[in-house]
């Protein structure tokens, strides 16, 4: 629900433009009258920008973090809607795990750092690790939910065509809950974009977070980090994008309320 | 004899999970004694880390700073966040112009803006609830955009027909329409920054449980205090989800929430 | 007194039993409460018959359908099928549910062909396009159930319990959530569909109107706890002209035994 009337075709282009200028601009005034030495001004990021892109060491961390966040989050898939639709299918089960899923779930995947360093040294499958932590807990609760709020009359249509339990869950519950999980699988891989920042911070010494972590350290070249982050930003609404096309395939699109 | 069979029942509803935590913990002792390194603690280390903790006064202390970070950084968003995302919702123009920079801020981790946290707020609290403010904003703001444009128009519609006043629309019909999304919305916003909060703390500061975690593998790899830190993290983002969960069984905000 | 006393109709001695309720009680508990929902019913309907049960909303008549289909088990009695006891769903009998049973994620045709994993991909096709074809969803075949009408979701899922070529359907007020005129026309339709396959219908209804046009007998049934009040036969040919005096008479019969004045 909205105020006002339909606004006009061009100013779908006209506003956010208008917005987005706006907002550099006074980026960059504050920039220049608060003279600061450190901070960059719109127009030096863009020129980090640039020399990023000519040394190509952008695309190596580009592809390591995206990379990481691949099997961090497949390996999480994988394990995960198994696990959440069995724990959905049977709440007798779901009821003895839930208690040790609850206290393991709010631990923030970040602190896990120390151990995962244990287990798996500085490098890469640390990173992994992590990110599987941050988008396994998600996963498996959007499972568990979606079978369980599944309506009674899809399983009694179901077992009235005499199916078996695996082809009830097959092919009533996991399709009838699997709006939800992709839901779920959407949260869950914002958090793995999240974790793989902030591990690459850390653990690693590669990708978009370590290059945010390096450029500042590295002589303070804060034209770079801002590059960075607005980098982050940019493929991380990618993945959101192509996530969101997922849910406009024909058989799930009843599972959401879309626009027009 | 009917209520001896409850009992009997609710009995075992409450051991079982607990007996599942107890052959967790047993798995742990037993793959920690056949390990050779010791650097990983056993549940005994553990709460004997905690019982440290505690002893040295320590525990409570990291317990109030992370928790007074979350509270603040987390009470800006909410102030500033909730009401600018309603009124952008509600006009339409707004919400145009404001979307794609949204869009870009919103996927970028918390975390990548440490380096700059620390250059405007310094190494310090205001860094941290920084953070938290950043890491709370955006998912707020988009909350409140949704929950004032999915209420339905036949609401404001009769709200008008009684004739109300634009304030007692705002106050009698948009308000309770929208209380029940903002209060889901709050609750995963909680989430991320107790998230949030571990990871600054283990950059950006030098206390608080995030903290403990980091300076506790550093300074002689105190393994035992690293994973009682994280069992505290767990257990206090478990109490926050709770608290908030129950903010959700208030009953003039229940009928959002499906019932089945 | 006398339209008071529970009249059972006997059931035609040409038909043979299909189905047989043998002194079916039902308790449900919940939180301590006992409910009584159904009270010592005792009904045999026949073979191909069609049959409503009839009563005020809440009674126990979908709890009763529910126990036919094998979805509940009755505290005390049994229900029978064919001579075998009622234990689990079945097949044989397929439940339809109002408009809310089709699969949203199925198109109409993986809807039609859903409990049709058993034979051959070619009859599959067959017997989809046949069924299709009945409920006059042709053109449709690839829609799915959120672009179609409540009435077309309702012929939708009829057709995919007459696919797998049951016994029996059980019909838990299935155009309740229809409009009027839609209401109409899909009652046709199911009388046209049952002449044509001459299964047996177990019809769950609270519109007495709806309940004399379609069934050969109407089972009136008393407020919760549900037990049988009547057994009325409805002796008029179809197709049935709802304003000759003998249709007016059965179905102001049926008020009367409900205890309403048929004024308005």
């Amino acid at each position: 629900m909205n105020a006002l009337s339909q606004p006009a075709k061009w100013e779908r282009f006209f506003w956010p433009v208008v917005a987005t200028g706006l907002l550099l601009a006074l980026w960059y005034y504050s920039v220049r009258w608060t003279g600061t030495k450190v901070f960059p001004s719109p127009r030096e990021v863009e020129k980090g920008l640039a020399e990023l892109l000519r040394h190509h060491v952008l695309w190596n961390d580009i592809i390591d973090s995206l990379r990481r966040v691949a099997v961090g989050f497949g390996l999480a898939v994988l394990v995960g809607i198994p696990l959440g639709l069995t724990l959905g299918w049977y709440p007798a089960a779901n009821q003895v795990v839930n208690p040790t899923m609850q206290i393991l779930r709010p631990i923030s995947p970040i602190a896990w750092i120390p151990v995962a360093i244990i287990f798996f040294g500085v490098g890469d499958n640390a990173a992994i690790f992590l990110i599987f932590l941050g988008a396994f807990f998600p996963i498996v609760v959007a499972c568990i939910n979606g079978v369980a709020n599944v309506p009674s009359v899809y399983r009694r249509a179901g077992r009235n065509f005499g199916l078996t339990p695996p082809q009830l869950l097959g092919r009533v519950l996991f399709p009838a809950a699997l709006p939800q999980i992709l839901v779920g699988l959407r949260i869950a891989l914002g958090i793995a974009w999240l974790v793989v920042v902030a591990a690459e911070m850390i653990a690693v010494d590669s990708g978009l977070g370590f290059l945010i972590i390096d450029s500042r350290n590295s002589g303070k070249r804060y034209d770079l980090v801002v590059a960075a982050i607005l980098l982050i930003g940019a493929i991380g609404l990618i993945l959101d994008v192509a996530f969101r096309r997922l849910e406009t395939l024909r058989s799930v699109r009843w599972g959401f309320r879309h626009e027009s | 004899m009917r209520d001896e069979h409850a009992t009997r029942t609710n009995l075992l509803l409450l051991w079982r999970p607990l007996a599942f935590i107890a052959l967790l913990l047993l798995l742990w002792e037993i793959g920690i004694r056949r390990q050779a390194s010791h650097l990983l603690p056993g549940p005994w280390g553990v709460v004997g880390g905690i019982v440290d903790l505690v002893r040295h006064g320590l525990l409570l202390k990291y317990i109030v700073a992370s928790l007074f970070r979350v509270t603040w950084g987390f009470a800006l968003a909410v102030v500033t966040a909730i009401p600018l995302g309603l009124a952008v919702g509600w006009y339409r123009r707004a919400e145009m112009a404001l979307n794609p920079i949204l869009q870009i801020l919103r996927p970028i981790s918390p975390l990548a803006w440490i380096p700059i946290a620390i250059l405007w707020f310094g190494v310090g609290d205001l860094a941290a609830i920084f953070l938290i403010f950043v890491g709370c904003f955006f998912p707020l703001m988009l909350t409140a955009i949704d929950a004032v444009q999915s209420i339905p128009a036949v609401y404001v519609n009769a709200g008008r027909n009684f004739g109300l006043s634009s304030a007692a629309l705002v106050y009698r019909v948009l308000y309770p329409a929208v209380v029940p999304k903002l209060i889901v919305g709050l609750r995963i916003t909680l989430g991320i920054a107790w998230l949030v909060v571990v990871a600054a703390e283990m950059i950006a500061v030098s206390s608080g449980l995030g903290f403990l975690i980091v300076d506790a593998r550093n300074a002689g790899n105190r393994y035992d205090l690293v994973v009682a830190g994280m069992l505290i993290i767990g257990i206090i983002g478990l109490l926050l989800d709770l608290g908030m969960q129950s903010l959700e069984k208030v009953k003039s905000f229940r009928w959002g929430y499906s019932e089945d | 007194m006398s339209s008071m006393q529970p009249i059972a109709a006997p059931l035609p001695f040409t038909l043979k039993t299909k189905l047989s309720v043998d002194r079916v009680s039902m308790v449900f508990e919940r939180d301590g409460n006992r409910t009584e929902v159904l009270n010592n019913i005792n009904l045999e309907v026949g073979d191909g018959e069609f049959v409503c049960l009839l009563g005020p909303s809440g009674c126990g008549k979908t709890t009763l359908l529910n126990a036919m289909a094998g979805f509940l088990s009755p505290t005390s009695g049994e229900i029978k099928v064919d001579g075998e006891a009622v234990r689990r769903p079945n097949p044989r009998r397929i439940f339809v549910f109002q408009e809310r049973g089709v699969f949203p994620w199925l198109t109409v045709e993986g809807n039609i062909g859903f409990g049709l994993s058993k034979v051959t991909k070619a009859e599959r096709e067959q017997r989809i396009a046949y069924y299709v074809k009945m409920v006059g969803l042709q053109g449709f075949e690839k829609t799915y159930p959120q672009e179609l009408s409540g009435g077309m979701k309702q012929r939708l899922e009829v057709a995919r319990a007459l696919a797998v070529n049951p016994d029996m359907l059980l019909l838990d007020e299935p155009f309740g959530a229809l409009d009027s005129i839609t209401r109409l026309v899909m009652r046709g339709e199911l009388l046209r569909i049952w002449e044509a396959e001459r299964k047996t219908v177990i019809f769950v209804t609270h519109d007495i109107d709806e309940a004399v046009q379609l069934a050969d007998r109407v089972v009136v049934m008393s407020a919760r706890p549900a037990s049988i009040r009547q057994i009325v036969n409805i002796d008029i040919a179809h197709p049935r002209d709802i304003s000759a005096p003998r249709y007016l008479e059965l179905r102001d019969g049926i008020f009367q035994q409900i205890g309403l004045a048929h004024k308005v």
